[in-house]
């Protein structure tokens, strides 16, 4: 077979790695073909790679270039496999964000390598005719948006591992810097694709130093952007990040130019857009509204009590259990409370105890319920909760009329009535899970402490609403015991 | 680059966006978090173009940036693409019968 014959077969195993890929996002509509698509994918992703190899492998190249790609691979890929097997799922969130980080930063460094070792400082000085502007427009999108996302999503992944506060940390000045590095970083740019166009010159140093100035910006804005913003905020955040890197494996695409990369990054990108999407309108928030973050971050844990009037009545374990055995039908309302004590295990036990009795259990899941979209819905089939019972905030709410006792473990604001009735609330226009419309609410929460946007929750005061003091996991365990002596 | 490449290159491009918005607004949000862990694994996609990398680099600033990619690009697939399916397996329609309650 011709080199030639070998380069169109190639193209041709790109095209069938993106088709699989569509295909496997299309059966990831339901649960039950979700598995398979994943591995369609997986398979879309194997020709595509082994299709590259065969590319590069009837060139020449140098045995310190193969040692390269299969040491890269071999750590890179045995790392993550490491991590993917091991990690918790209550932990899903952090991984997701540190596998996005790599992805931005592999994209950003081949831009960077493509500017270093190709024609660099030929295209950006003008000499190379052509489109070069347009080569340079693609680099710099690809080093900025990369790095962003790189950086971006590390901050990300360390906050929600907890290694630095979870609460919005703000730097004196740095908003200012933020805007510095902005307006910075796009100026740079916009000087180097005019180089790229030839309309002005400069001695290839200056453009290197300007192409550093660039990617510093952009690194810098990435711990920036994501410093500030809180933990409650993280679905937002994930999802927007998803969305960068995405864009920028696009127009890494563009500058290697490999169509596959251009499809995939834009299927990626237009997931994440979506997400972010939802997420913002399940807050009722702009996305630029929640990036200049900060929302309640001035307040600590001060008492929920203060300003919301009336009393809080405290429920005993006994009491509860009474209330949840001899109902008809229960909805459990979890929160990432629930992830934090790892109570997913005790919250399924305590449901089937319940079923065994003739309850009907479902699920209500907000939608930013916890750190990451569908957050709650992993940890909840990790339980073997099946997934039927598991339902959405509009399908659920008309269902609260009917509902005898509404049990929240672990939320808070995605369950505050003051985000319907109270125009002067932080919150108001959130959408939110309807419980207090059950005949009861018993609410397991650890302390009267306020919710991540720091606002007072009616709900606890409310006359049917029975609070039990108790960390969510040690909560479930004593409930299923007096479950269990009824 | 010229002008047909360009041209050709957006049009993927666009097309790629609507075809994700089409496909994935179909997504229930009970999968989610799979989703963005499997579209996750798809970027790692990165990999091909830091492969074409590690094959041509020949100084060592580039054979050190290609490596990076190539970790970076490796752990990407591998482990997202692992990730998302010990989740997928997960979810179920039926609970399976533990043991531990066969035995109460």
């Amino acid at each position: 077979m011709t080199a030639a014959n070998i380069g169109y077969l190639v193209q041709l195993s790109f095209i069938v790695g993106a088709a699989f890929f569509v295909m496997g996002l299309h059966l990831m509509n339901s649960p039950a073909t979700a598995r398979t698509g994943n591995r369609l994918s997986a398979a879309g992703m194997i020709i595509a790679v082994s299709a590259e190899v065969v590319f590069v492998f009837q060139g020449h190249v140098g045995i310190w270039n193969w040692l390269i790609i299969i040491g890269g691979l071999v750590l890179g890929g045995g790392l993550g496999l490491r991590m993917a097997r091991t990690i918790a799922m209550t932990s899903m969130p952090q991984l997701v964000s540190l596998f996005n980080a790599v992805g931005g930063g592999a994209a950003a460094l081949l831009a960077l390598s493509d500017f270093i070792a190709l024609d660099g400082h030929r295209v950006l000085a003008g000499d190379a005719p052509g489109l070069d502007g347009w080569r340079t427009l693609f680099i710099l999108a690809d080093v900025v948006i990369g790095s962003v996302t790189f950086t971006g999503s590390l901050i990300a992944s360390v906050k929600l591992m907890g290694l630095i506060r979870g609460r919005p940390i703000l730097l004196p000045g740095g908003r200012i810097l933020s805007w510095f590095a902005i307006v910075c970083g796009l100026s740079v740019s916009i000087v180097l694709i005019l180089a790229g166009t030839g309309i002005v010159t400069y001695e290839p140093s200056v453009l290197y130093v300007l192409f550093t100035v660039a990617l510093v910006c952009a690194l810098v804005f990435g711990v920036l952007m994501v410093l500030p913003i809180g933990g409650a905020d993280m679905p937002v955040v994930i999802s927007l990040l998803n969305a960068f890197t995405g864009t920028a494996v696009s127009m890494a695409g563009f500058v290697v130019g490999n169509v596959m990369l251009i499809v995939a990054g834009a299927l990626v990108g237009a997931s994440g857009a979506i997400l972010t999407r939802l997420m913002a309108n399940a807050m009722n928030r702009s996305i630029l509204n929640i990036l200049l973050g900060g929302f309640g971050s001035a307040e600590g844990t001060q008492s929920a009590l203060t300003g919301a009037g009336g009393s809080v009545r405290e429920v005993s374990v006994d009491d509860a259990a009474i209330q949840l055995g001899y109902a008809s039908k229960v909805v459990i309302v979890p929160g990432y409370g629930l992830a934090v004590a790892q109570a997913q295990h005790g919250v399924r036990e305590l449901a089937d105890l319940l079923e065994a009795r003739g309850v009907e259990v479902s699920y209500a899941i907000h939608p930013v319920a916890g750190r990451m979209p569908g957050h709650m819905n992993v940890l909840l089939a990790e339980a073997n909760v099946p997934y039927p019972q598991l339902k959405e905030m509009d399908e659920i709410n008309p269902e609260f009329e009917r509902t005898d006792v509404a049990l929240v473990v672990g939320a808070n604001d995605v369950t505050n009535p003051a985000a319907r009735t109270d125009r002067s609330s932080p919150i108001f226009g959130m959408p939110i899970l309807d419980v207090d419309r059950a005949r009861s609410v018993i609410v397991v929460k650890r302390s009267m402490g306020r919710g991540y946007a720091g606002v007072d929750n009616p709900l606890y005061v409310n006359p049917k609403t029975g609070m039990l003091f108790a960390d969510a996991k040690r909560g479930m365990q004593e409930l299923i015991a007096a479950v269990k002596a009824l | 680059m010229n002008v047909s490449t360009l041209l050709d290159s957006l049009t993927v491009f666009v097309l790629a966006i609507l075809l994700g918005f089409e496909v994935i607004s179909k997504v229930p949000a009970t999968l989610h978090t799979p989703l963005m862990s499997g579209t996750n694994s798809i970027h790692g996609i990165v990999l091909v173009g830091a492969i074409g990398l590690a094959a041509t680099a020949d100084t060592p600033p580039t054979a050190i940036l290609a490596f990076v990619a190539m970790a970076f690009a490796g752990a990407n697939v591998v482990g997202g693409y692992w990730v998302t399916d010990r989740m997928l397996q997960m979810f179920k329609r039926r609970p399976v019968p533990t043991t531990d309650k066969a035995a109460k």
